[in-house]
């Protein structure tokens, strides 16, 4: 309630403390999303760090459905530093990876100032779900950090004694962000880190609102959704293009296939929606054969390691996130909690109910930007009212386009260093 | 054509059950009956819907298996000869021995851009074959991509798919990986070409493991994991994948 009295009384409130003459090249904040940042402004960081992959066995106990055989051991990765140094954790965002480009140029950027760097893909990470999750199906605040903690307790227990860490700290964007703020919430209890300093990068509010945003972006399919292949076809037909015309697909790829196509916004959201419905089909598909709930595949259906799934991957490619929340995620603990309504669920995934915690914790703080699309109108002023001068509000960059840029690395990276030994 | 041979398994299980039917009285197996999932295919998907990732996959069941074991192959012999590979042998000595082959590979688009009458990318390709044999020490530096000379990449397959060749079905190889009928059958003049010249200009112990170091550079240059995403429509996504890119660079 005082959540949404606040977000009602948002655009009266002072006017927000945006971060002036900032100079990230891109002012579409789709265009941002999509592309990232342009070579030539971004951070300088080290070719190659000592990024090297681990595998971590959670639940030994567990056995997975064949059809996922290969998802048991965690997968993560880590760059150590070969004398005492600050211990780092990145959380990856909705549905990416522990190697994913943005975890890894974090790890550059942290490696690069003397961080031990342990980076872990999100909860929503099917290698996550399969391996990670206590109940296979994710989405819940509490539950999610729980997990994630559990992990790095298990990971900093196999790293002591073979490294000395002189504090321990946390970041992570998107949805990443989103589980840290949980996680140092955790963590004031179980106390196995007593985070020095955490750092949300482009967290959502709501976790519900921002899926329902991400969800309508895909009607901005030209035509309707009827009409997505058509769509899809145009989109491949722009990469074919910029990648006939080069010989290696650089770093600026992207943006030169976006040049090339000339995308409308809504056609930019679109892309967004469907990049976001791909990563939740592998997401909800393994959450259905784990538990065997019967949201897509038929529950007793046992499926083999050699199994024709497409059948599934079609249905899921039409369905949206918010149909795995009503569908799946709220019965599915319904039989927990049965007192709880849907409007109380969806609440609790939410920002606003560890409000005061987080106005609270200095060791907090927030980057985020006016123009993220994961945000509904006015939901940025909850940072600034929460976090106060803890508060870093970009004027651009859409949702995490600008994490690349040379003055976002430079913070991220003093945020860790100032006053630490 | 497409859908009388998806049809057909379905038509062979009808006859054979038929067959059965007549000889012998058959215990009628009960099918098991499976409760209807929330969001049933036959409901969300509609009958004409053309999925946009759909490959032409007759064998898809032989594909799964043979993905498996290239899974099992790389956690027991190629992964694991990779990084003693790396571990042994210096960086420098590494990309030497990497740019040797693309060296090979440079010859090999001259012969495919002859084949497929592209005057541009014969002569690019003959271009760098010339420079990286004589100033680059027999293609071990690669001198001319330093000089900024365009790389084209050509193949048999892609020469097949020059002159109209259909791709056929889909198939993943033992070992190498993702390809379609008609790749796979590109891979041979490709790789006897290369051995024609390597045996000329190699001395004897070298020739003879020369294929050897050729697919361990491979697969240290290729940082694809088999099952590491997780997802269990990595699969598709792979299929689609190659084969979109395959499309392209027949049409580049």
């Amino acid at each position: 309630m005082a959540g949404l009295c606040l977000l009602l009384l948002a655009p009266f409130a002072s006017a927000t403390a945006t971060v002036e003459n900032y100079g990230y090249p891109v002012h579409d904040r789709y265009v941002a999303t999509v592309i990232g940042t342009p070579e030539g402004h971004q951070a300088d960081l080290p070719k190659d760090i000592p990024f090297k992959k681990r595998r971590l066995n959670v639940f030994p106990e567990r056995q997975l459905p064949d059809v996922i055989w290969y998802g048991q051991e965690l997968i993560y990765s880590e760059a150590l530093q070969d004398r005492p140094a600050p211990l780092i954790f990145l959380i990856a965002g909705t549905g990416a990876a522990h190697n994913g480009a943005k975890n890894v140029n974090m790890a550059k950027a942290f490696f690069k100032a003397g961080f031990h760097v342990v980076s872990l893909s999100s909860p929503t990470y099917p290698n996550f779900v399969s391996s990670a999750s206590s109940t296979g199906v994710v989405g819940d605040a509490q539950r999610d950090a729980a997990d994630l903690y559990r992990v790095m307790e298990m990971i900093w227990s196999r790293l002591d004694g073979e490294i000395e860490a002189t504090s321990f700290n946390l970041t992570g964007y998107s949805l990443g962000a989103f589980n840290s703020a949980y996680l140092a919430k955790l963590d004031e209890d179980r106390k196995s880190f007593n985070f020095r300093k955490v750092l949300l990068i482009n967290p959502p509010v709501s976790l519900y609102n921002s899926i329902s945003l991400l969800d309508r972006m895909t009607e901005n399919i030209p035509g309707g959704e009827d009409n997505f292949n058509e769509f899809f076809d145009r989109l491949v037909e722009g990469f074919s293009k910029v990648y006939k015309e080069q010989n290696e697909i650089g770093g600026d790829f992207l943006y030169e296939a976006y040049k090339g196509m000339d995308l409308k916004d809504e056609e930019l959201a679109a892309l967004v929606g469907v990049s976001f419905r791909i990563s939740s089909a592998s997401l909800v598909f393994t959450s259905d054969v784990m538990t065997d709930y019967g949201y897509v595949k038929p529950k007793g259906l046992v499926l083999d390691r050699h199994a024709d799934l497409s059948e599934y991957n079609e249905v899921l490619s039409r369905l949206g996130f918010t149909d795995y929340y009503h569908e799946f995620f709220y019965p599915f603990y319904k039989n927990e909690n049965p007192n709880l309504t849907r409007d109380q669920f969806i609440a609790t995934a939410s920002l606003t109910g560890i409000a005061d915690y987080l106005r609270n914790s200095p060791k907090i703080s927030v980057m985020h930007n006016q123009d993220d699309i994961i945000l509904e109108p006015g939901e940025v002023e909850f940072f600034n009212e929460v976090f106060g001068d803890r508060a870093t509000i970009y004027p651009t960059g859409g949702h995490c386009g600008n994490m690349n840029y040379v003055d976002n690395v430079a913070l991220m990276v003093s945020t860790f260093t100032e006053g630490a030994k | 054509m497409n859908s009388i041979m998806r049809r057909a398994p379905t038509l062979l299980a009808l006859l054979s059950l038929l067959a059965a039917c007549s000889s012998t009285p058959p215990k009628p197996a009960p099918e098991p009956v499976y409760p209807e999932p929330v969001f049933a295919a036959d409901r969300i998907v509609p009958e004409d819907a053309v999925s946009v990732s759909a490959v032409y996959d007759p064998w898809e069941g032989m594909n799964k298996r043979i993905y498996n074991f290239n899974y099992h192959f790389d956690q027991w012999v190629f992964l694991p000869v990779v990084r003693g590979w790396e571990a042994v042998v210096p960086s420098p000595a590494r990309t030497g021995v990497h740019n040797f082959f693309e060296n090979f590979r440079d010859v090999r688009t001259m012969a495919n851009s002859l084949l497929q009458a592209s005057p541009t990318k014969f002569a690019q390709s003959t271009g760098r074959v010339v420079v990286n044999s004589t100033i680059g020490l027999f293609g071990l530096i690669d001198v001319a991509s330093s000089m900024g000379m365009a790389k084209p990449d050509e193949d048999f397959g892609q020469t097949l798919g020059r002159w109209g060749v259909a791709t056929g079905p889909y198939l993943v190889l033992p070992i190498y990986g993702p390809s379609n009928l008609r790749d796979g059958v590109g891979l041979l003049p490709d790789a006897v070409l290369q051995n024609y010249i390597q045996d000329d200009l190699l001395a004897q112990p070298v020739r003879a493991t020369a294929f050897v170091f050729d697919s361990i550079d491979t697969r240290a240059q290729t940082s694809f994991r088999y099952y590491e995403t997780g997802s269990a429509f990595e699969y598709q996504t792979v299929r689609w994948l190659y084969s979109t890119k395959r499309e392209l660079d027949v049409e580049k």
